[in-house]
């Protein structure tokens, strides 16, 4: 084993900044982290073995103990749920003979969950030796676990594969793309590949940042920071050398749209990086992949060498003198605050994914302290049209403040689930008839870290002015219970993701999360409404970063909208004492002397 | 002296030397912004999120923001000190700070801000979470029930370049910090002894070393935290 660990660490130069790849080359050879292979880390590295274990303990896919011969990891997100993952669980646990969070004692089959794995739109879902499993039945676990027993590859069970460039050789997914975009938008316009990027080196780069700032694309993973304006901080910032990074972390449950965007169209958002970097004049680039999305990579390497091959990337690309650029795949370890562009670049580095504070902005000081340009995969894919068609023709759409187009993430309870581009300024009630979905409850706008809104705000426009959003819509049906389906599974979402730096993202979660409990188990007041409302409003002032700020918006927005499913939970009779549950205080005495709790 | 800049700290007219963190600016003029995690010499954390002020509106913490010429900062406003002494009660809540029992009782300064911002009782729920003791090494008896993990310890105890100790896990219940025993075993009597003392809280305690000083004779018995930096 040492020989293994050693020859992995050397392929990256003993360097501990690429410590991510490292592991996941272990992860991958052992199934595991093993102690010995820590041992080895931190002589060859030079790192304190907790220092090592201070990485690898941050990402839910590295472990200490092997994970099976087969490893499902199951979303148990919102809209798994919805569609039966709890079912798909136990129909796993039966076949499998083990529970979740272990491994048979064969140690062939490993059960685990996992958040949001990106396939809201074909739930339930699960992710089996990194292969993704879609739209599962209880009779495909069986399949899948007979499969399993006769030592079948996990290739070869995909059976029939996906629709659109799913069915690539390098990919050969069963996942669909369901991508409702409409030919003609934006990032759907028919084009030349390597057109925009021709056209964009063929004036300056002062130019190409003016074209993009006066677009006024905003960028489009949820923040809606001015793209072009983030370039140009980057081009006058002081250094040497700067980066591009593009954020493919899309870990925000109910967000699909940038596995759609990889899939169908990668060279859009390769020419939009060359773009980009020619424009910040960056001459490394990485695309920030999350590990969900391991599956793709083959298929993206690929891409990215036929764009070598037509000079589209690499030196002095469309015969641009001093216009160097290449692009490598860094992947990730399955940890959703990675999405923050600041965590993201420490995770480049080799660190836990904790969020920097700023300043310094990672346009001054981001990867290895230099300037570094951290844009979304739908903001560089647009910026290719942008160049292509201008920025009059771009401003044009949408509305005043939020120019162009948004690709939205459409799941939950809904007819047409997948992905869709729309103008900016359509509102939520368009949104529900384009996915043909009634009998709606509410929606959740952004993901967990957005808003719940109800019917009477349905009038509201998508857009950065009135309702922003990364891309996450998740439709809610009259008949689920949004406080324990939907904010309760959020909280504990936000429980498990945050890096846990700063004190009240890491410990007034849990608070906040206990009194929703409380309230939900029969034991909270109208007192508690209140106090919950207002300790929430804590994570918003005091945390760092978006994960933390938002952390207690599955709380504070559905008591905003909600209230009356939080007041119906709370029992108004005189006879009620609200903080002592009797029953369960006498529970453990009871017990000894074989009686039932009844002291009331 | 042109690299001297003002700022305005709740009105008052403040100067420093240019880079200065905001935390350090307002000690040097008298004001006490309070901080677990801040240690003069180690770069900041701002995790402790104690020391936030508000910049144009904007919250920051004190301790990782420079100052800049002509900002003009608020840091004693009722809205401000209500969410410290809330982010003080959520610290004894979600550890186990038994202050009667504890050695550090006196130096604590988890113990002395609460008596600053008059703690009586946390509004919020006490959580009692089973943390573990790590007294495997010669000098350092570590116990967690007491971290409020603000990572001074991570980031200011180093030994031969390597760090004793550092996070583990994230989130929920398995979340710690993690002392590397062989790399403890290591340390000598003066830089256990350095551990403790980083500690703003009773988490890292050097062995043989229980109340060296009489309880009601220690640093914050005299005289409350932050009156030494206001009273100069």
């Amino acid at each position: 084993m040492k020989d293994k660990v050693q020859n992995i660490i050397r392929n990256y130069h003993d360097d501990r900044t690429r410590l991510m790849d490292i592991l996941l080359d272990i992860q991958a050879e052992f199934k595991c982290i093993p102690a010995e292979a820590i041992e080895v880390l931190a002589g060859q590295l030079n790192m304190s073995k907790v220092d090592v274990e201070q990485t690898l303990s941050f990402y839910h896919f590295f472990t200490y103990e092997p994970t099976g011969e087969y490893t499902v990891y199951l979303n148990d997100s919102v809209v798994a749920k919805m569609m039966g993952s709890d079912e798909i669980a136990r129909a796993f646990e039966d076949e499998a003979g083990t529970k979740f969070g272990s491994v048979s004692e064969d140690g062939l089959v490993g059960l685990f969950e996992t958040s949001d794995i990106g396939m809201n739109d074909q739930e339930p879902a699960a992710l089996i030796n990194g292969v993704p499993f879609t739209n599962l039945t209880i009779s495909k676990v069986k399949e899948l676990v007979a499969g399993f027993k006769a030592g079948k590859d996990v290739n070869d069970m995909v059976g029939q594969t996906g629709d659109g460039r799913n069915s690539d050789d390098l990919i050969k997914s069963m996942v669909n793309s369901n991508c409702r975009m409409q030919k003609g938008s934006v990032l759907c316009l028919e084009y030349e590949v390597g057109s925009a990027l021709k056209r964009a080196v063929n004036i300056t780069r002062e130019a190409v940042i003016e074209t993009v700032k006066s677009s006024n694309l905003r960028g489009r993973g949820g923040a809606g920071f001015p793209a072009g304006l983030k370039w140009e901080f980057c081009r006058k910032s002081n250094g040497d050398v700067s980066y591009l990074v593009c954020n493919a972390d899309e870990g925000e449950p109910g967000t699909f749209k940038d596995r759609v965007l990889l899939t169908e169209m990668p060279e859009q958002l390769f020419e939009g990086m060359a773009i980009a970097a020619y424009a910040i004049d960056a001459k490394e680039g990485f695309l920030y992949l999350r590990a969900e999305y391991n599956y793709l990579k083959a298929y993206l390497e690929d891409v990215l060498q036929k764009m070598r091959d037509d000079n589209l990337l690499g030196d002095k690309i469309l015969g641009s003198e001093g216009f160097n650029f290449d692009i490598r795949i860094q992947m990730g370890g399955g940890a959703y605050v990675c999405g923050e562009e600041s965590a993201l670049i420490e995770s480049m580095e080799g660190k836990r994914g904790e969020p920097r504070n700023r300043p310094p902005f990672p346009v001054q000081a981001g990867y290895h302290n230099k300037p570094t340009v951290v844009n979304n995969v739908e903001t560089l894919s647009t910026v290719v049209k942008i160049i292509l068609h201008g920025a009059d023709w771009f401003r044009a759409i949408g509305t005043e403040e939020s120019a162009g187009t948004k690709v939205l993430s459409v799941s939950g309870d809904c007819r047409k689930p997948g992905v869709y581009e729309v103008e900016y300024g359509m509102t939520v009630n368009e949104m529900l008839e384009m996915v043909d979905a009634d009998s709606v409850q509410a929606v959740q706008v952004a993901g967990p870290s957005g808003v719940c809104i109800g019917p009477d705000k349905f009038d509201q426009k998508i857009s950065f002015e009135q309702l922003p959003t990364g891309g996450a819509m998740i439709v809610i049906g009259k008949d689920r219970d949004l406080l324990k389906e939907v904010a309760l599974n959020y909280m504990d979402f936000f429980i498990d993701e945050s890096c846990s730096s700063c004190a009240p993202c890491r410990s007034l979660t849990v608070i906040l999360k206990n009194k929703l409990l409380k309230l939900m188990n029969g034991f909270g007041t109208m007192n508690d409404i209140d106090e919950l409302y207002d300790w929430s409003k804590y994570m918003k002032q005091a945390n760092r970063c978006g994960l933390g700020q938002t952390a207690a918006n599955p709380i504070m927005t559905t008591i905003d909208n909600f209230r009356p499913l939080y007041e119906a939970l709370v029992k108004t009779d005189d006879e009620f004492v609200s903080e002592f549950d009797m029953d369960k205080a006498v529970e453990a005495s009871c017990k000894y002397v074989d009686r039932v709790p009844n002291v009331h | 002296m042109n690299d001297k800049i003002k700022i305005h700290i709740d009105g008052k007219e403040c100067w420093t030397t240019d880079g200065t963190s905001i935390i350090d600016a307002a000690k040097e003029n008298g004001i006490f912004i309070p901080s677990l995690c801040h240690v003069d010499g180690i770069k900041p954390a701002g995790s402790c999120r104690i020391c936030n002020i508000q910049v144009n509106g904007r919250n920051m913490t004190a301790c990782s923001t420079p100052a800049v010429d002509g900002m003009h900062i608020e840091s004693n406003i009722p809205e401000l000190e209500e969410m410290r002494k809330a982010i003080i009660e959520i610290m004894f809540v979600a550890g186990n700070h038994f202050c009667p029992a504890c050695e550090k009782s006196g130096n604590c300064e988890l113990q002395a801000l609460g008596y600053r911002y008059q703690m009586m009782v946390p509004r919020f729920p006490y959580e009692f979470p089973e943390k573990g003791v790590n007294a495997d090494s010669k000098y350092i008896y570590h116990d967690r029930n007491r971290c409020i993990m603000c990572k001074r310890c991570v980031r200011g105890v180093i030994k031969d370049g390597k760090h004793v100790f550092a996070f583990n896990s994230r989130g929920g219940e398995n979340l710690h910090i993690e002392l590397d025993t062989e790399l403890a075993s290591q340390l000598t009597e003066a830089e256990a002894l350095a551990a403790m003392d980083i500690c703003p809280v009773g988490a890292i305690l050097k062995k043989e070393r229980g109340y060296y000083e009489p309880i009601g004779e220690r640093k914050y018995d005299k005289e409350p935290i932050g009156s030494e930096i206001e009273n100069k």
